[in-house]
């Protein structure tokens, strides 16, 4: 255990009773309540976390925020280990657990060093233009560069923790809580609108966190204090700390996470670990403050170089000292101020190196009087030192040269600022554009295209009373476009500051060498993207900043160049001799810091991905031991093995006992639709290819309904109930759709129609016996149903009592045996079942499952829409020309199967195959070929439809959608089948009782 | 994600929606008297416009309802919506 020597005596946010132990690459360290990861390395001395992705340099911690693109980590272990964390949103917790990532074999030592050598052979491009060639090498290419580029661990095991989403809806959402949110929020809050107030850190506060400033005359912690305890007293007002708003969709919808829980030991709290929010707010308010620029000088990164505002954050905050002699690197007054900062905390400042010829403001005549050196018109020409820089080369800035002598300053560490880039990715991804402010060299927001207003230091913002004036006018003004009448009260106010000399934009600091020659300038500090590359990229023709971005890898990432794209963007304006803003933005894409995937998942995971749907008899089946088949969101029985038997044999025994005395299948799955009203069959004539005029009360009828380009979409029998009342039955996995298609039509295109449509798939349970011992059985079972097949004919429909159940019997079959399928309530489906199976144990009645149904009908030729159909075959496709009315005038699809290509004779059919071996079953899905070459290609003229082995036909048997298939009736075709080709013969698509003799029993 | 005002619910998440394209396409009556083309026309050609697009959305996971929306195809905003049978309102972005 190490003593924490950077800690500063007091001061800081942190809580020095609460001590914390934690590891980082397996060293014990301490720190405090309050801390982050990175707060907490830094008071232990631990500047060098990590490694450069591409070159392996040593790196330190760069920001004091979500912007942090170096000190990346691998966080916690095993199952819940977490690559690419950044230590500086890490809040420290007893015994949390850390390792760098990209390095290898260990941060001190790390053998990709090496390649900051042989950095020449590292251009911009490098991946495109060194491991393309030779292709097949790429395989030895990628295990290096993963193993090298490290990027971090995904676990191995599921994720044990639990996440939780959740819908919102305020009037006005304001993202971030510095001064400006909280002024927002307070205006809003107070005007009677439903406010939620969301930031990304630990507390609210933002940067008043890190601040010696008084607002209202109190200190800045104070009036924190004073503003969430009135929040919390409205009673529509929701403040979230530890929430990202990483999204801004259409209509003003907000993605946002809570991390609940990833402060807290693991597995330590009840709740979920993190938590999505999904907000639809009326008015958003912007105040996500801005990230400090860093500047690009040579060798730029190493371990103690940081950004000035951060160093003051880690001094104020965490009472973390970044080192004991910084010098200041700066183009602006605010840095000044952070030096400070840092100066009234006891740490020395070497110096501050600002470019400006003559900074003259106040704070710069204080910071001299305090006897600090101020080197006006230099710049910081390079760095030297080993882990962790230890000196910086100051020169005389000349125009875009560096002049005279470098001095070296001797520094542990360097806070820079090159100014401040507003955090307007919200806004960018709300459709707001984009503006270049010259004056400020940065973007800011432009007109909004959303009800979005961004105010304080995200919309170009300085001092803090332009903060809070302007996160007060939009908290007052998004209150009352959400309609409060109430009054928002007055602005908070701070000390009035005297305003500050403007900043000179400094996109690249010259060096004693040219750029690309000597020491590094590094833009893009997590993808290893100097300028020299951006240079290079530049001058082979990458002028676009999404092509540059693409070519070079700037921008990319974890971070998402939050800390690099605008220097990138207006190095590359320079380059062009452009005007900087001139060349545009890349896009800001959601979201704005990485997202858990466990957050999206929720608890829609394991059992509630998806329903499950199961039919009354569900638990007869499981009983039974039946295996279960997924059909969209049904189980469906699939067989039903004696002991012993594999399926093969279960419907071997199953289809031979359907065919020679009876069998009992559970159809209600099967989509059941109550269609009533006067012009209901004027519906089935229009959607139906067949006529339905004739059809009368008691009798059922096929039919087979087509998509307006002529394509079958679904198949059924319906069956005429009353003079106006009609049950239609479809697929079992098109129920849904069809009833939508009928819908639709009704609603849309013949508005005109009396007719009424509703799902009645779980209204009944259906029961199917089928098999020529059928009628004997049910004969038991029933008295007031005449079974006579002159009396109760094929394809007719009679209700009565079957085992003194209310039941609606149909004629109709799907295995060509003599059938009834016997629909009843549902809650009687069991008693139905079970009297059955009773009453059928003399004639050895046999329940089979979806297996056996298809082997079934497949033996008959009978088609499965999404089976034998994909979406591009037609009745004549199928040869069910006999269905396609010629008499009717029009139905949907009729005009389609007359254009040139659906009535041309050559098209796929459907067909039978017959494997040359009959003991050798097709593979489902293969590819016909007519012509068997060495190897591919081959012309394919089909593939197999469904193929099974037939019990009844004693054989294998196929259906296929064959090329100009019945024309080759009796041709051989072949089937290959991985290493073997299996020979088949073209057959019609009929393999049992060809002429349907069997439906009478 | 849009947050669209269904005319007989009102305003709910598009998750409940489906888009049923292009409003006002007429199914021709003599669809045995037409071209090739002219089938093919109704049956496949849609607009695409940059701006303002006429479309049919349906409250699946609602009321089930049919209705239309004039929506920018750029910003998503939804100027106006209406029910089946009624006249497209003329709509400046």
């Amino acid at each position: 255990m190490t003593t924490q020597p950077y800690r500063l005596a007091r001061g800081g946010r942190i809580d020095r009773a609460k001590r914390l132990r934690f590891s980082f690459n397996d060293r014990a360290y301490e720190g405090y309540r309050g801390d982050t990861l990175a707060s907490a390395l830094l008071a232990n001395g631990v500047v060098l976390v990590g490694r450069g992705f591409k070159y392996h340099r040593p790196r330190g911690i760069m920001t004091a925020g979500s912007e942090e693109p170096n000190a990346i980590v691998q966080l916690g272990v095993g199952d819940r280990t977490e690559p690419n964390i950044r230590a500086t949103q890490v809040e420290l917790y007893d015994g949390l657990s850390a390792a760098s990532i990209n390095c290898w074999p260990s941060v001190e030592f790390d053998l990709g060093a090496v390649n900051g050598m042989m950095s020449r052979l590292f251009p911009a491009g490098f991946y495109y233009k060194t491991f393309m060639w030779p292709p097949s090498f790429w395989m030895k290419y990628e295990y290096f560069i993963r193993r090298m580029a490290g990027l971090g661990k995904a676990p191995d095991a599921p994720d044990p923790d639990r996440y939780d989403k959740t819908f919102a809806h305020c009037d006005v959402l304001v993202v971030g809580a510095g001064p400006a949110g909280l002024a927002a929020a307070l205006a809003a809050g107070r005007a009677g609108a439903r406010v939620i107030l969301a930031d990304e850190q630990a507390e609210p506060g933002g940067s008043l966190l890190a601040s010696g400033e008084t607002i209202n005359g109190q200190p800045a912690a104070e009036w924190i204090a004073a503003a969430l305890a009135e929040l919390a007293s409205m009673p529509d007002a929701r403040v979230l700390a530890r929430t990202t708003a990483f999204s801004y969709g259409d209509h003003n919808y907000v993605q946002m996470v809570e991390r609940v829980a990833d402060h807290l030991p693991p597995a330590s709290s009840p709740g979920p670990r993190q938590r999505l929010w999904r907000v639809r707010a009326g008015q958003v308010v912007l105040a996500a403050g801005a990230i400090e620029r860093p500047l690009v000088f040579a060798d730029n990164d190493r371990p103690g170089i940081m950004l000035a505002s951060a160093a003051a954050t880690y001094v104020r905050r965490y009472a973390a000292a970044p080192g004991r002699r910084v010098l200041v690197f700066a183009n602006n007054d605010g840095a000044y101020r952070d030096a400070l900062a840092l100066l009234d905390a006891g740490i020395g400042i070497s110096a501050i190196v600002d470019p400006r010829p003559d900074p003259g403001a106040a704070i710069v005549a204080e910071i001299r009087r305090r006897g600090i050196e101020v080197l006006a018109g230099h710049v910081v020409a390079g760095t030297k030192g080993h882990g962790r820089v230890e000196s910086a080369q100051v020169m005389k800035l000349d125009g875009d040269k560096v002049a005279g002598a470098a001095r070296s300053i001797g520094c542990d560490a360097i806070a820079m600022s090159g100014g401040w880039n507003p955090t307007v990715h919200l806004f960018s991804q709300s459709g707001g554009k984009l503006r270049f402010d010259a004056a400020r060299a940065t973007f800011l927001p432009g007109a909004p295209v959303q009800a979005i207003r961004v105010a304080g230091a995200a919309n170009g913002a300085t001092s803090l009373q332009d903060c809070l004036r302007e996160g007060h006018a939009a908290g007052a003004a998004s209150a009352a476009d959400a309609g409060a009448a109430g009054k928002a009260g007055d602005a908070p106010q701070a000390e009035p500051a005297t305003p500050d000399e403007p900043a000179m934009p400094i996109w690249i600091v010259p060096s004693v060498k040219p750029v690309g020659e000597g020491g590094k300038h590094f833009i893009d500090h997590q993808n290893d993207v100097t300028a020299a590359d951006l240079q290079l990229a530049v001058r082979e023709g990458y002028s676009s900043v999404e092509h540059l971005k693409r070519y070079t890898t700037m921008g990319m990432g974890t971070d998402q160049g939050k800390t690099s794209n605008v220097n990138a963007l207006a190095l590359l304006a320079v380059t062009l001799g452009h005007e900087v803003g001139a060349v545009g933005t890349t896009t800001f894409r959601p979201p704005y810091t990485p997202v858990t995937v466990g957050a999206f998942a929720g608890h829609d995971q394991g059992d509630l991905l998806d329903p499950v749907r199961k039919t009354p008899l569900h638990g007869w089946h499981e009983i039974m031991g039946a295996p279960f088949e997924n059909v969209g969101q049904w189980r469906r029985a699939w067989y039903y093995p004696k002991p012993g038997e594999d399926m093969h044999a279960a419907v071997g025994r199953e289809a031979k006992a359907v065919r020679t005395g009876v069998g009992i299948v559970d159809a209600s799955t099967l989509g059941k639709i109550d269609i009533q009203g006067p012009d209901a069959v004027e519906l089935l004539n229009w959607v139906y290819t067949n006529a339905w005029n004739k059809l009368e009360i008691g009798r059922c009828r096929y039919g087979l309904m087509l998509g307006e380009d002529g394509m079958v979409m679904d198949d059924g029998v319906t069956t005429r109930l009353g003079e106006n009342h009609y049950l239609m039955t479809t697929t079992t996995g098109n129920a849904a759709r069809v009833l939508g298609w009928l819908e639709n039509w009704l609603q849309c295109e013949w508005p005109h129609m009396r007719v009424y449509c509703t799902s009645v798939t779980e209204q009944w349970a259906t029961v199917a016996l089928n098999g020529p011992l059928a009628r004997r059985l049910l004969a038991e079972l029933t008295t007031d149903i005449e079974l006579d097949p002159a009396k109760f004919p094929f394809l007719s429909f009679r209700e009565g009592r079957v085992a003194a159940i209310p039941a609606r019997i149909y004629r109709i079959s799907f295995t060509g045996e003599l059938s009834y399928e016997i629909n009843v309530a549902p809650s009687h489906a069991v008693a139905l079942w079970q009297a059955l199976m009773a009453a059928g144990e003399k004639y050895a009645i046999v329940p089979y499952g979806t297996e056996t149904m298809h082997v079934l009908r497949a033996e008959k030729g009978y088609i499965i829409v999404g089976q034998e159909t994909d979406g591009t075959v037609t009745p004549h496709d199928l040869g069910m020309d006999w269905i396609v009315s010629k008499a009717k005038k029009d139905f949907i699809g009729k005009r389609s199967l007359a254009r040139a290509d659906t009535s041309r004779p050559d098209r796929k059919h459907l067909m039978g195959l017959l494997a040359e071996n009959p003991s050798e079953v097709l593979p489902e899905g293969g590819q016909v070929v007519a012509e068997v070459k060495d190897r591919p290609p081959m012309a394919m003229i089909g593939h197999v439809t469904s193929s099974y082995f037939s019990p009844n036909a004693g054989r294998s048997i196929a259906m296929a959608l064959i090329k100009n298939g019945r024309n080759r009736m009796g041709e051989t075709v072949h089937v290959p089948a991985g290493e073997r080709v299996i020979r088949a013969t073209v057959t019609e698509p009929k393999f049992f009782d060809p002429e349907g003799k069997r439906l009478d029993g | 994600m849009l947050l669209i005002p269904c005319p007989y619910c009102g305003p709910r998440e598009e998750v409940e929606f489906a888009c049923g394209g292009e409003a006002h396409i007429a199914r021709p009556a003599n669809s045995d008297r037409l071209s090739d083309a002219q089938w093919s026309d109704y049956l496949f050609m849609r607009k695409n416009p940059k701006g303002v697009h006429y479309e049919r959305w349906n409250h699946a996971r609602g009321c089930r309802r049919w209705f239309n929306v004039a929506r920018d195809t750029v910003t998503h905003r939804i100027y106006a919506v209406y029910k089946m049978g009624e006249a497209p309102p003329s709509v400046t972005p």
